[in-house]
């Protein structure tokens, strides 16, 4: 009897894999359809979507040197400030966010409050309703440059970061930093040799957080930079897929297959942190 | 309780190394612009210079136009939609991974997966996806508005559900075993301890995943733009185009930088009552999980 309950319960869970799998397979047919219309002659990417691109269908890499000339526009350009931008801003987040949700939570004064409210009360607020603003803002400043943009992430990006690292140094007990006062350590010392190395974990939560959002960004820097001369991969395929007239959808799936390769390697190589980071980001909507 | 602040803190000599950067670039990316665009919301203009104050008429206007009322009524349509299939999806494909599977782990970062292709990348994917197969229908998605609701579905459940089912698989981990045990020996079936046990043990998983996918439906741009930007079009009686499938944000965008460069104003009226309704729900939310929270 034992047994034959046993073999059900396992037959179950088997059942269950076999569906999941299949529902796996199903998952990454999208990808699977940027690789080989990647590959496939722009006029057979809407009529043979689904088809391998073999014989006249094939293109070869036609599709990646003409996507990447697009618009006599570089390619590795677009890649190169996307990096940039990328590194740029959300080490400027770590670094200042993390020392100001010290600063705030250890002073605790009545500014500090307001700025951490002001902070939290920013994280409901969507793009559309400062975006127009914030590109003259941003323009005026001369922060329309590659170089400068992380300052605008820095600002825009603050009420996330100073939440969650708020949150994680309220757990940290006050002893240890008392400690290294009493053994002489300056505030300045205190924090970069005794708090940052424990800060550790939400750093990576949030840098996670912040490269996502500032790769993955559209309107802020289409908004925000000086388009004839820097465009980022999301900008760049926008502008191929969404001009008017004629589409070269194989020359955009070759580029989408180029932009979504980091993605996908990061992903798998820093999985956990990634799962960890996103679920710990999940207050803000 | 220790006081604190009884002796000069230290720190406090150091608030401009400490706060000066995020501060000053606070107020340069978030406060100034955000109490402008509050300003510019009573005023005409063209250039942020000759702002004009006139009062609530962008209001006014914002609220008699067709094509923000329906992008407001078929925003929220997407999110109670979205939400839905979203939550029980994801609640689902949470149950079926916590069974103790083979390959569990390896579904979990499939699932995931989507959730990191940005929204203008997934808006191209599918949209080639979708004309692939509406083609051979003689059809496209820019065509009918039911297919680009419909669509939009589908890619905002292939991006969320992955994210979703994390946060349920949190929740559903937590669950004590003791609970589930005793339930089993009385007798309980396994619909039974679902919906008795586990599902009012994960509530303030269900909670946030609620909220989540509502703002995150009302807020979506980026896949709006990049799979119909808003075709099919339709012209009204009076001359005027609504875009058939588009949102609250792409319909904000559009007011600003389309082509008549009078409606900023406007734009920026409804780009207030676009984030008075966003923080709402997210005020809301705040307070129902506060709420959970005390009750626990």
């Amino acid at each position: 009897m034992k047994k034959k309950e046993l073999s059900a319960e396992r037959r179950r869970k088997n059942a269950l894999t076999v569906a999941l799998s299949i529902i796996c397979v199903v998952y990454v047919l999208p990808v699977l359809a940027v690789v080989i219309n990647a590959f496939k002659k722009n006029t057979f990417v809407k009529t043979n979507t689904f088809d391998l691109p073999t014989g006249e269908m094939w293109a070869g890499i036609d599709n990646f040197t003409k996507g990447m000339t697009f618009g006599n526009y570089p390619f590795w350009k677009s890649v190169w400030f996307t990096v940039l931008i990328t590194v740029v801003s959300t080490a400027l987040i770590i670094l200042f966010t993390s020392m100001a949700a010290w600063y705030i939570s250890r002073v605790n004064s009545k500014v500090c409050r307001a700025i951490y409210y002001l902070c939290v009360f920013s994280m409901v607020v969507p793009f559309q309703m400062v975006m127009f603003t914030l590109a003259k803002t941003a323009n005026t400043l001369h922060l329309n440059t590659p170089y400068t943009i992380p300052i605008v992430y820095l600002g825009f990006g603050a009420g996330l970061a100073i939440f969650m690292f708020v949150g994680f140094v309220k757990s940290i007990p006050l002893e240890i930093e008392e400690a290294a006062a009493i053994d002489g350590c300056g505030p300045i010392r205190t924090f970069f040799s005794v708090v940052l190395p424990m800060l550790r974990p939400t750093m990576i939560s949030v840098g996670i957080l912040e490269i996502m959002w500032v790769w993955n960004d559209y309107l802020l820097p289409y908004l925000v930079l000086d388009k004839n001369l820097y465009r980022t991969i999301m900008i760049h395929i926008q502008y191929l897929k969404g001009s008017y007239g004629t589409v070269d959808l194989g020359a955009t799936m070759a580029l989408i297959l180029l932009s979504i390769i980091p993605v996908i390697v990061f992903y798998l190589t820093c999985q956990k942190y990634i799962i960890k980071g996103v679920a710990a980001g999940a207050v803000k909507g | 309780m220790r006081k604190k602040n009884s002796l000069p803190n230290p720190i406090k000599r150091w608030w401009w190394l400490f706060l000066g950067p995020v501060v000053a670039a606070f107020i340069i990316g978030f406060v100034w612009p955000f109490l402008q665009g509050i300003y510019l919301s009573f005023c005409k203009f063209r250039l942020v210079s000759d702002a004009k104050f006139i009062g609530i008429d962008n209001y006014l206007k914002a609220f008699s136009d067709a094509s923000f009322v329906h992008s407001f009524w078929y925003s929220a349509l997407f999110a109670v939609v979205s939400l839905v299939l979203i939550n029980v999806l994801a609640f689902a494909a949470a149950y079926a991974l916590t069974q103790g599977i083979k390959g569990s782990n390896l579904f979990r970062t499939v699932f995931f997966m989507p959730n990191l292709i940005g929204g203008i990348v997934l808006g191209h994917i599918w949209s080639m996806i979708f004309d692939g197969i509406l083609s051979k229908f003689g059809t496209s998605i820019l065509l009918e508005s039911k297919y680009g609701f419909w669509g939009l579905i589908i890619l905002m459940c292939w991006q969320q559900v992955g994210y979703m089912m994390i946060i349920y698989i949190a929740g559903l981990q937590a669950v004590p075993g003791e609970m589930l045990e005793a339930a089993k020996i009385d007798g309980a079936t396994n619909a039974q301890t679902l919906f008795k046990v586990t599902i009012p043990n994960v509530m303030p998983s269900i909670t946030i995943c609620t909220f989540l996918s509502l703002t995150n439906g009302f807020k979506l741009f980026d896949q709006n733009l990049a799979l119909t930007a808003g075709q099919p079009f339709q012209i009204q009686p009076d001359g005027t185009t609504v875009k058939t499938t588009e949102m609250l944000a792409l319909n904000i965008y559009n007011t600003f930088y389309g082509q008549n460069a009078n409606a900023q104003g406007t734009a920026q009226a409804k780009a207030v009552i676009f984030f008075i309704l966003v923080a709402g729900l997210g005020l809301a939310q705040l307070a129902f999980t506060r709420r959970k929270e005390v009750q626990q």
